[in-house]
């Protein structure tokens, strides 16, 4: 199977690949808009796969080596499926000093993440650390999927991911 | 061009909104959306139809009231025997958003036994220029805003003025960088204007990356056009014809509010080409950041716009003669941006007489950590911490001690409690060893271990290092392992040594700020707090019961106690 044909074989009629073209398009296939082309990349996929990677050097004429090199380099990037839901533990100082360190040790040990583990075993939920998000004064504050939640404690945290789960 | 200038604009709105019975704003920050502030906005504009009053009412959505602890926030202004009034209330849920319709559809006046908070001391002691309208207009809606008076600094300096002129007016008015390192705006722009060249750029740094910030984002959501017309005058001054704000991937709803302003800002002829019908053009694109915080450094944000790596470069050149595609480029940050139009306005004497002797206007605070009132405050520079945390901040909360303020992020240092009356400026901040940073001041009380402290934020920086410079990149590492060995209490008295001449190699050999600035939360923790350090390396102990000493380190504690031995 070729890299090409990767990206365009349509599951459950995909149109992502046209989408994402669309989005090349709007900024006239300009080398330089390459992260706000991966930043439509990752929004209609999830993750950066390999394929796609390749697929947006090629349009936007960049060698893959620099892709690969952006992709990797900015931390909102991610080159590995995440999972269904995503729960984001801000680590911003205000979180910090507020407790946010045990609300995201809380959370690795309720669903068994291993030391370097982001994603659970059966894919549903990943756990990952923010920056900052910029909620400081409802801090400790975490983002669910793209819902904002402040005030949070290491039970309550745990049962509102718990929400999703069976 | 929709052929109504822009005092027909606001004199159209004004004229609605006088024949209007009463304004009802609901917060639409972040902070206040977190807890419901949306469905608060809905349940009231329900209400208000139920009553009838869908017309005769306006119930919109505002930015940020600064207030976050105590969202949603709600404020309603009305007229009562040709008299303005308003009432602002705090804490609204639904039981309380149908209460406060009511009583306004019906009575025309507040409910009883809801007072209003307008008057507490969070809100008077503030000076607002900044934030001016971000409580007061619709982000999403020009018209709100352009009735609120923007971009009537930049028709005042399109018309009425030079490019001269302008940066003349800047360079008076001592307005300086806000994004932490101070330095005079007008100077800034003067040495771009002077450069020749084709093109010239201006950009306006969103990346609002120190932990424990959010100034910027709540500029940017609450009044975003405030920051396009103040990149738009410095673009007539300097002589730029294309701008980009650079934000973080974070803030996607300053993203999403800024891209609408610029759409609403070229439909009404006030961005793009012959703006106002004069001969300059100027042209605007977002460009969204991916979570790299050295991207705030000038040259790396530079290089992240561009479409590469964000990593810095040796300075000189300056952007301002080599930036953008090697072109001249003006960086400013989004609060010095948000600053100008003010000062156009109303003249650069105005904005001269706030502050202190070199720190002029006022300065964003986002106050967090261990205090009662968190969120955002605008202060006039000079005013003192004490006043800022016990008096707009509410003191520390469950009776607490007051230990630290934390200034300036990653970058910045701690100021302990003798310095409470110390007047926030540049230099006096720097003189007690920290900086004014972009605006982060995390409070800290006896809760709170110096040591983990310094350890949270060069763990912040080694992450964050780029890699380019090997200082950097192998200094933090290092220092951070000092300091992780020290809260796991398997330090000892050299370490603190050790971390001193680590910090001057970082200092004096780093290329760009990151590194340079990365000591300085251990330079100034070990300055003010060394015996929490003495603590943790000689008795094996955290003060404040927060490093998990190891058990090796307590099992020696307890034997040498037993042996009657002081460490």
């Amino acid at each position: 199977m070729s890299a090409e044909q990767a990206v365009t074989t349509p599951k459950g009629g995909d149109k992502r690949l046209k989408m994402l073209d669309a989005a090349m398009r709007r900024q006239q296939f300009q080398p330089d808009a390459l992260l706000e082309v991966l930043h439509a990349a990752q929004e209609l996929y999830g993750f950066l796969a390999p394929e796609v990677l390749l697929h947006i050097g090629r349009s936007l004429k960049v060698p893959p080596s620099r892709v690969y090199g952006v992709a990797t380099f900015y931390n909102h990037f991610t080159l590995k499926p995440k999972g269904e839901h995503t729960c984001t533990v801000c680590m911003g100082t205000a979180c910090y000093v507020k407790g946010a360190g045990e609300i995201h040790e809380a959370l690795r040990k309720e669903f068994q993440l291993a030391k370097g583990q982001t994603t659970t075993e059966d894919g549903k939920l990943s756990v990952v650390v923010a920056r900052c998000v910029g909620a400081c004064g409802i801090a400790p504050a975490l983002v669910y999927d793209h819902e904002m939640v402040g005030g949070l404690t290491p039970e309550s945290a745990v049962a509102r991911a718990r929400r999703w789960g069976p | 061009m929709t052929g109504e200038s822009l005092e027909q604009i606001a004199a159209r709105r004004q004229a609605a909104r006088e024949a209007q019975r009463c304004r009802i704003s609901v917060c639409s920050g972040l902070g206040c959306e977190s807890v419901g502030g949306e469905a608060v906005l809905s349940r009231i504009r329900e209400r208000m139809e139920a009553e009838g009053l869908a017309g005769a009412t306006e119930v919109y959505p505002t930015g940020c009231r600064g207030l976050c602890q105590r969202g949603p926030i709600v404020e309603v202004e009305w007229k009562e025997g040709g008299a303005a009034r308003n009432h602002l209330y705090l804490d609204v849920d639904a039981e309380r958003a149908d209460r406060i319709a009511l009583a306004h559809a019906r009575e025309g006046g507040p409910p009883a036994d809801l007072p209003s908070h307008a008057g507490d001391p969070f809100f008077t002691r503030q000076t607002k220029i900044v934030l001016a309208n971000a409580g007061a207009i619709d982000p999403e809606e020009i018209e709100s805003c352009i009735a609120a008076g923007a971009y009537s600094a930049l028709e005042k300096a399109l018309t009425d003025m030079t490019p001269a002129d302008v940066i003349q007016e800047i360079t008076r008015s001592g307005l300086r960088g806000r994004g932490g390192g101070g330095y005079p705006t007008g100077l800034k722009w003067s040495t771009v204007a002077k450069e020749q060249g084709a093109r010239k750029f201006v950009v306006c740094n969103g990346d609002e990356g120190d932990p424990g910030a959010f100034m910027d984002r709540s500029v940017l959501e609450g009044d975003p056009h405030e920051v396009l017309e103040g990149m738009a005058i410095a673009a007539y001054a300097v002589g730029a014809e294309q701008g980009y704000v650079y934000v973080r991937a974070e803030y996607p709803l300053a993203i999403k509010r800024l891209r609408a302003a610029i759409k609403q800002a070229e439909r009404q002829n006030l961005l793009g080409s012959h703006i106002l019908d004069t001969a300059f053009n100027f042209r605007v694109d977002v460009r969204t950041g991916a979570g790299a915080f050295v991207c705030g450094e000038e040259t790396a944000l530079i290089a992240s716009i561009e479409g590469n790596r964000g990593t810095p470069r040796p300075r000189p050149p300056y952007p301002a003669t080599s930036g953008l595609w090697g072109h001249p480029t003006l960086i400013n940050n989004v609060e010095t941006l948000a600053n100008v139009p003010a000062i156009v306005r109303n003249g650069s004497a105005w904005f001269a007489g706030i502050g202190t002797e070199k720190s002029k206007g006022t300065k964003v605070f986002a106050l967090a950590g261990q205090i009662k009132n968190t969120g955002l405050i605008e202060v006039p520079m000079g005013i003192t911490l004490r006043e800022i945390i016990f008096e707009i901040g509410g003191g520390i909360p469950e009776g607490r001690r007051f230990k630290a303020a934390q200034t300036g992020g990653p970058s910045g240092g701690c100021i302990p409690a003798r310095f409470l009356d110390l007047p926030v400026d540049y230099e006096s901040l720097q003189q007690v060893g920290t900086i004014m940073g972009s605006g982060g001041l995390i409070v800290m009380d006896e809760s709170s271990c110096m040591v983990d402290v310094a350890r949270f934020f060069v763990e912040f920086c080694r992450e964050e290092s780029c890699g380019k410079c090997i200082p950097c990149r192998s200094g933090t590492v290092q220092i951070h392992s000092i300091l992780d060995r020290i809260t796991r209490g398997r330090g000892e008295l050299a370490d603190l040594d050790r971390l001193g001449e680590l910090a001057d190699l970082l200092r004096s050999t780093s290329l760009c700020g990151l590194g340079q600035t990365a000591p300085n939360p251990v330079v100034s923790t070990i300055r003010y707090f060394r015996e929490e350090y003495l603590a943790h390396v000689v008795e094996r102990r955290c003060p404040a019961g927060v490093c998990t000493m190891s058990a090796g380190a307590a099992a020696e504690r307890s034997a040498r106690a037993h042996e009657g031995v002081t460490p």
